[in-house]
């Protein structure tokens, strides 16, 4: 086991798992919102979190690991990109629904089931 | 050079046709004028490059030996090559000859033929691709391009037997002549993938060297089953007993047709296909004696059906199986030239034979029963003339062309066998006998009053001249000219007329010539008593020996016995697993819909379940390579 | 926009002089990132946990700058802009305005949670799933020594004109389509 200063002496020099475990927090804390929200809004809100949270990841690694380019940073845009278009559809498809079913909760959308 | 230049054309003669149909069958279907005149312009275009190919080959270097060979590759799969182009040799030109020219003469029989038919564009196009498909089948330089132009001609001949498709006999007869001889294509691709697995090659040349090779080295025990299976082929494409079923229900196509099937296409490319791939048969004996014993057999057993027969064009069906036994009898004694030789005069006098045929019946308002004929010899003199050659070459009487062709055939039996030689003899009689019985019945004696019948047009009446003249001297010619330098095996054989058989066959026939003129048109005995006292004989042969029922017996036994018990599997076995299965999906869902309750957020949940349980597998190992490497933290 | 990025640098870079003058640029640095860290996770968890959904709003949109602010602190200035101009601002607002579209009863009950076994069913999964990365985070190697990788926006920029031109082209396409997509989807099919 390593003893209290030197984990405090880990904790003080930022590096890269301090950035993946505010990853994993961020991608947690967004699942369990996933998990629990009721409002099909806040669901999104929750996916754009957990999105955040991996391109944390791309950026960190690509600026800590020896990397030669900025593939890292770019996939991150790309990333961004993509939630974008994703937030865009998202939202037109929940306004979509609260104009068709005037409900936005989740629990009444289960027209999955067979 | 003009000679190079015919002979690295060649492979234009099968295209020409096949253009037409292409062109027909695109453009033209519909206007029937302007189809013939495609079809007809693109067959005389290939008839006059065939003449071409056949004065270089006659005039050139060109033997049976050193053929001109041309080929292109065509596909490869692994290291299998198969190539495509054209083999040229005599035997090659000849058949070219004759394919273009009869199909030539063909279609200008059809123009008059068919002109009120309203699918005569239809018409053309198929003739067109099947004279194509022979013609393929012809300059084939390996057995695959052969069996690809072969199949071919079973097509057209299915499309062209089952013309007219609103008529259920006409269909059914379409059916049987492909399936019929698709089971002897069966053996045939067997055979050729043998040859393909033991030689790596399909080469005709190729193979011409390494099958004695093979046969020298390991004897003839393998061979000879490659031998029957190529020999199956055959069987089925020139009707030889017992596949021959097929061919008497072909005349259900249009009388040109028939013709054509008949003469030059369908029916000899057996014959063809034992020719070219004489090398191999010719090295088996057991395989020849096979062909040699079926051929005549065959040629016997279809002459005693067509004593009795009634519709002309059945009668004229059944001598083409007893013809084409006649050349299989020619292959199996060993003499190719014989055989060859046959099959082009057979195919002037039988094309010439169908096509009288075809305006007998055109004149008789579509009457093919000869027993309802009669008299037409006045009303229909150029028919008639026409005939009484076509009758007169079959019957092997001199100086027509069968009586060459025939003493040749009889000649080879004689030297082989004494048997097969006795049995070609007695069916030339019978051949004799009923073929002039066809011309007496039809006619002779007292026309019916009313009856419709008058001269054809001259679409179809210059066609009957050409044929009937070259029924003449075909035989005169190819005697004279030595077709047996020209298209043999191994060493060439002298053309010489062994009096002694050439006077026995042509006296029986006679007698077999009078003898249905004493039946027929003198009446002195009445045919009706002596098929009474032939009873069960003349009942045989009247129902064909009651094959097609045998056909149907076995069919229904196996077949359809086959089929009830697969039934009750599929039923109860095959029906039971599946409903089985249905009904254990069926319980498995009750079970677990309880997960699928269409909430989005529990799939979700049950995702991440998963990937939870893959993150802990993959880091479980992680941690053990790590700590293999030397510790993780 | 230049002009904050400029802004921001230099304010960093005036962080770093200090620390450095200061000797202690360890701990410097680690307090930014605790801020930051710090306000995103906050953000995060005011978005689960908030009961209004406006609130929750505002704290997402908290969270994205921290974490545009953490892309700085890693030296992706310009991503961090974008996370800025995109999130902070268009994701942001687009978010608001969907809030403001679908209309509900009571403002201080929008963001309603599921029930407590299902709350506490989600934090076990969410809790093992952190558990989980959280030690692939750890077995990680300690990289603290950051790679030089030089002007950012040159960078990208050649990246993305040369060896991703393709996904970049794709990408382009597929903001096309969902541009295209919301608006037949929000404005409905024509019924007649």
């Amino acid at each position: 086991m390593i003893s209290f200063v030197e984990m405090m002496h880990l904790a003080l020099h930022v590096g890269l798992p301090h950035f993946l475990l505010l990853s994993a927090v961020l991608f947690a804390i967004g699942l369990f919102g996933l998990f629990t929200k009721k409002g099909i809004i806040a669901v999104l809100m929750c996916i754009e979190l957990m999105l955040n949270a991996v391109n944390i990841n791309f950026i960190a690694f690509n600026h800590y690991m020896p990397a030669t380019d900025l593939s890292g940073q770019l996939m991150a845009l790309f990333s961004i990109a993509v939630a974008a278009a994703e937030v865009a559809i998202g939202l037109a498809l929940a306004f979509r629904i609260y104009h068709d079913h005037h409900t936005v909760n989740v629990d009444d959308l289960n027209h999955l089931k067979g | 050079m003009f000679s190079d230049f015919m002979l690295t054309h060649a492979w234009l003669i099968p295209l020409l046709p096949a253009l037409a149909f292409l062109w027909i069958g695109f453009f033209t279907r519909l206007h029937k004028k302007r189809s013939a005149a495609i079809a007809i312009t693109m067959s005389s275009l290939s008839f006059l490059l065939a003449c071409g190919v056949t004065w270089a080959v006659l005039s050139g270097p060109i033997t049976m030996e050193t053929p001109f060979v041309q080929k292109t590759l065509w596909f490869e799969i692994g290291s299998v090559r198969i190539f495509m182009g054209s083999l040229v040799d005599p035997l090659t030109a000849m058949m070219l000859m004759v394919v273009t020219m009869v199909s030539l003469l063909v279609q200008i029989y059809s123009v008059g033929y068919m002109a009120h038919d309203p699918g005569a564009g239809r018409f053309f196009a198929f003739l067109s691709l099947f004279a194509a498909s022979m013609l393929g089948l012809v300059i084939a330089v390996n057995f695959a391009q052969l069996y690809v132009f072969w199949e071919l001609v079973g097509l057209c001949s299915y499309l062209l037997i089952g013309f007219y498709y609103d008529k259920v006999s006409a269909r059914e007869a379409a059916k049987k002549a492909f399936i019929t001889t698709r089971i002897g294509d069966f053996g045939l691709l067997l055979g050729i993938l043998l040859l393909q697995i033991t030689f790596g090659t399909l080469d005709f040349q190729e193979l011409k060297v390494l099958v004695p090779a093979y046969i020298w080295i390991s004897g003839t025990s393998f061979m000879t089953i490659v031998g029957l299976l190529l020999f199956i082929g055959p069987i089925g494409k020139s009707g030889q007993f017992p596949l021959h079923v097929w061919l008497p229900d072909a005349m259900e196509g249009p009388t040109p047709v028939s013709a054509l099937i008949h003469a030059a296409t369908m029916v000899v490319a057996g014959v063809y296909l034992v020719g070219r791939a004489y090398f191999i048969f010719s090295a088996l004996p057991v395989v020849m004696n096979v062909i040699a014993w079926l051929g005549g057999f065959t040629a016997f057993f279809a002459a005693t059906i067509a004593l009795t027969q009634r519709p002309i064009k059945r009668i004229l069906a059944y001598s083409t199986i007893s013809q084409l036994g006649y050349m299989m009898l020619a292959l199996g004694v060993g003499s190719l030239t014989a055989s060859m030789f046959h099959l082009m005069t057979h195919a002037f006098f039988k094309a010439l034979l169908f096509l009288c045929a075809g305006a007998v019946i055109e004149a008789m308002q579509d009457e093919a029963d000869i027993f309802k004929m009669g008299g037409l010899r006045k009303k229909m003199p150029v028919t008639f003339a026409a005939m009484t050659i076509g009758v007169l070459a079959i019957s092997g009487l001199p100086p027509f062309a069968g009586f060459f062709s025939k003493d040749e055939i009889l000649g080879a039996a004689a030297a082989v066998s004494t048997p097969l030689y006795l049995l070609g003899t007695l069916t030339a009689f019978l051949t004799a006998f009923y073929m002039a019985r066809l011309l007496f019945v039809t006619f002779f004696g007292e026309a019916s009053p009313g009856c419709p019948a008058t001269e054809t047009n001259a679409f179809m009446r210059w066609p009957l001249i050409v044929l009937a003249v070259l029924s003449c001297v075909s035989g005169l010619w190819g005697h004279f000219a030595g077709f047996g330098e020209w298209v043999y095996f191994g060493a060439a054989e002298e053309t010489g007329i062994d009096w002694v058989i050439a006077g026995t066959s042509t006296v029986l026939s006679l007698v077999a010539i009078g003898l249905a003129y004493e039946i027929y048109v003198a009446k002195r005995w009445s045919a009706y008593e002596i098929s009474q006292r032939f009873g069960v004989l003349y009942t045989l042969s009247f129902n064909k020996y009651y094959i097609d029922e045998f056909y149907t017996l076995l069919r229904r036994t196996f077949c359809d016995g086959l089929g009830r018990i697969l039934y009750w599997i599929d039923l109860h076995v095959i029906d039971g697993i599946v409903n089985g299965l249905a009904r254990l999906v069926g319980v498995l869902s009750t079970i677990f819909t309880f997960l699928q309750n269409g909430q989005v957020q529990r799939y979700v949940a049950v995702f991440y379940g998963g990937v939870i349980v893959l993150v802990a597998y993959s880091l479980f190992y992680a941690y053990k390579v790590l700590t293999l490497l030397g510790g993780a933290f | 926009m230049n002009d904050l990025i400029l802004s921001l640098h230099r304010l960093i870079d005036m962080g770093m002089t200090m620390a450095e003058e200061l000797g202690t640029p360890e701990i410097i640095l680690a307090a930014v990132f605790y801020v930051f860290a710090g306000i995103s996770v906050l953000g995060a968890l005011g978005v689960v946990l908030g009961r209004n959904i406006v609130h929750s709003a505002l704290c997402l949109t908290a969270s994205f700058i921290g974490i545009g602010c953490l892309y700085i602190f890693l030296s992706a200035d310009f991503l961090g802009a974008v996370q800025f101009l995109v999130y902070g601002g268009a994701v942001a607002i687009l978010i608001v305005m969907a809030i403001m579209l679908t209309r509900r009863e009571d403002m201080a009950h929008s963001n309603p949670s599921r029930s407590i076994p299902h709350q506490l069913a989600a934090l076990v999964v969410a809790g093992m799933f952190l558990l989980a990365m959280a030690a692939v985070a750890l077995m990680s190697p300690f990289q603290t020594a950051p790679a030089d990788i030089g002007d950012t926006v040159t960078g990208i920029a050649d990246l993305m004109l040369t060896k991703y031109v393709l996904p970049f082209e794709i990408v382009a396409v597929l903001l096309l389509i969902a541009m295209i997509g919301a608006i037949i989807l929000a404005k409905g099919v024509d019924e007649s």
